[in-house]
């Protein structure tokens, strides 16, 4: 598949963002951000809808008739993309809600505020859980069609999320020990679950040249596509990228998205030094975003549409 | 009903007539313009609802070259109209035909995607999705004569490899041929469940031969050369 940048840049940012707004929700719901006060909460709900609100601004980028990108709220029955949009609309006005709340009883969660902190958390996953489903429901591509892509997206927007919970912590001057527990438990899970992906879409195991074709025995190649250049259908299907360079990606992705800050965090939670502590907490998110960057380009360039099929791949 | 197109691959001769046909008729239809990229340019390229292929099947000397025209198969399980987010795409219900409201589409290829049959083509300059209607225009046309509310594909194949009917009616013309013929789907695999079949192609006799006796010997040979070179 075409790596669109609009796209991939949605769903690693707006991943985190939500990532953000997940984590400090449920912690402030489970009795407040362990470090942060009531401005500590409110500016990390405030990042993480900043940035969520970044990304989905971005995929609308990649829409070729933005003018009805209204109308994709109404088959919500049917359409992950629709479930998606929906969630996120829904989604603003509960967290703004939560903020009002959180600024007017400076960070104290009675029931109700506990039930509209529940709310946004649930409302977050959910429009992460929908943007992994988009591309898990597509039976036309196998390295997407499985279960392992939803709980990749939950994961790495989780993961993502702890890891700048951690740095806005240690930006407050608080210890971030909490936040970066979480993180690294949750990097690890990352890592691990992105470690399974790989493995399971390191051998074809989709349709055929044979069945696509017709005769299932014989062996079949094209002679002729029958277009002088290439049409939408290559333009969007057809991105081939050199084995070395996916390699070389992966490295970046196990390097930037899961080691590198993972030991920046360890080394975070020994440390006493203020300007230390700060720096560590700022590069990890960076170095993060970068890793998962590659990772989302990654989870476009693998991708084999089966249409590949009819020109000449022989098996996707 | 389930409207659809038989294809035959014994019979397709690779022509591209269907597509040029397809493209003429739909470049100015409801779905219209099929808008042409750098159609002077040297890279000329552009919306077509139909595409020919052309495959080489099992190896010397037994290979064999099969055409292969592709459309919208107007699947029964369309994952491409559960997809959209909009409802622009939608299937009909009374005659299965598979179409995008092009008033509604907002160009997001999600439909594209769920497609396994690349039936489907943004239209970069109109900025909406774009596919084959079955010729929804010419085959409910009363204005037209009977013999030709057909899909232009379907009319203009010179070697008749394409038939157009309804594959719920098991009397129909397309339904005995997949009968008749082993009709197959394109990665059915898959479970989309396209109406559209395509014909294998037919175990034709290979050529009789039979084991030539021995040659004559060389005298033998220039004797018979001689009588028919010398004219008594
Ligand atoms: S061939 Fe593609 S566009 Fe046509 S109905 Fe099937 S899935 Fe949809
Ligand atoms: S491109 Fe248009 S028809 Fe296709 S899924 Fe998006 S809105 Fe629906």
């Amino acid at each position: 598949m075409h790596p669109a940048l609009s796209v991939i840049f949605f769903t690693v940012v707006s991943g985190a963002g939500f990532g953000l707004v997940i984590l400090t929700a449920g912690l402030g719901v489970l009795g407040g951000v362990p470090g942060l006060g009531a401005t500590g909460i409110l500016t990390a709900l405030l990042v993480g809808v900043v940035l969520a609100t970044a990304g989905l601004m971005a995929s609308t980028l990649h829409l070729a008739n933005p003018r009805n990108a209204w109308r994709a709220f109404f088959r919500f029955r049917t359409s992950w993309l629709s479930r998606e949009a929906v969630f996120s609309v829904l989604f603003y006005p509960c967290v703004a809600l939560y903020m009002f709340g959180l600024w007017r009883t400076d960070g104290a969660h009675g029931i109700g505020m506990s039930l509209v902190g529940l709310l946004v958390l649930l409302l977050a996953l959910a429009t992460v859980f929908a943007t992994g489903m988009i591309y898990a429901s597509l039976r036309t591509i196998p390295q997407w069609n499985s279960p392992l892509v939803p709980t990749n997206y939950l994961l790495l927007s989780l993961a993502s999320g702890a890891v700048l919970l951690t740095g806005l912590t240690v930006a407050f001057g608080e210890p971030p020990a909490v936040a970066a527990t979480l993180a690294l438990v949750l990097l690890v899970t990352a890592a691990m679950a992105k470690a399974v992906y790989y493995f399971w879409i390191g051998k074809p195991q989709g349709p055929t040249i044979n069945t696509a074709v017709g005769p299932t025995r014989a062996r079949i190649k094209i002679l002729e596509s029958g277009q002088s250049s290439d049409s939408f259908l290559n333009r969007e299907f057809s991105y081939e990228a050199a084995a070395e360079r996916i390699l070389r990606l992966r490295l970046v992705v196990y390097l930037c998205a899961f080691l590198l800050p993972f030991v920046l965090l360890v080394l975070l939670l020994g440390t006493d030094g203020a300007a230390l502590s700060l720096a560590l907490a700022l590069v990890a998110p960076v170095l993060l975003m970068v890793g998962l960057l590659a990772e989302r380009w990654l989870f476009f360039a693998e991708a084999r549409h089966v249409v590949n099929l009819f020109y000449g791949r022989q098996q996707c | 009903m389930k409207l659809g197109l038989v294809i035959d691959t014994d019979t397709c001769v690779g022509c591209h007539a269907c597509v040029v046909a397809c493209k003429q008729w739909n470049t100015s239809g409801t779905l219209g313009p099929l808008t042409d990229y750098q159609p002077y340019g040297k890279e000329p390229s552009g919306v077509a609802f139909n595409r020919v292929r052309t495959y080489e099947v099992d190896t010397y000397p037994n290979n064999k070259t099969i055409n292969m025209p592709m459309s919208c198969m107007h699947c029964e399980t369309a994952d491409c109209v559960t997809v959209c987010p909009t409802g622009a795409s939608f299937k009909r219900a009374e005659d299965g035909i598979v179409l995008v409201d092009q008033d509604k589409c907002m160009g997001c290829n999600l439909c594209a995607w769920a497609c396994p049959y690349g039936a489907r083509e943004l239209d970069e300059a109109v900025g909406t999705m774009k596919k084959c209607t079955l010729c929804v225009d010419r085959i409910y046309d009363e204005q037209l004569p009977e013999a030709e509310r057909q899909p232009a594909c379907v009319i203009t194949c010179p070697t008749s490899a394409r038939t157009f009917g309804d594959l719920d009616d098991p009397d129909s013309q397309v339904s005995r041929l997949v009968r008749e013929r082993n009709g197959y789907q394109s990665m059915p695999e898959l479970g989309y469940n396209p109406v559209n079949h395509y014909l294998p192609p037919r175990h034709k006799p290979h050529a009789e031969t039979t084991p030539g006796a021995s040659l004559p010997s060389l005298t033998e040979r220039f004797k018979s050369w001689l009588d028919k070179a010398v004219v008594r």
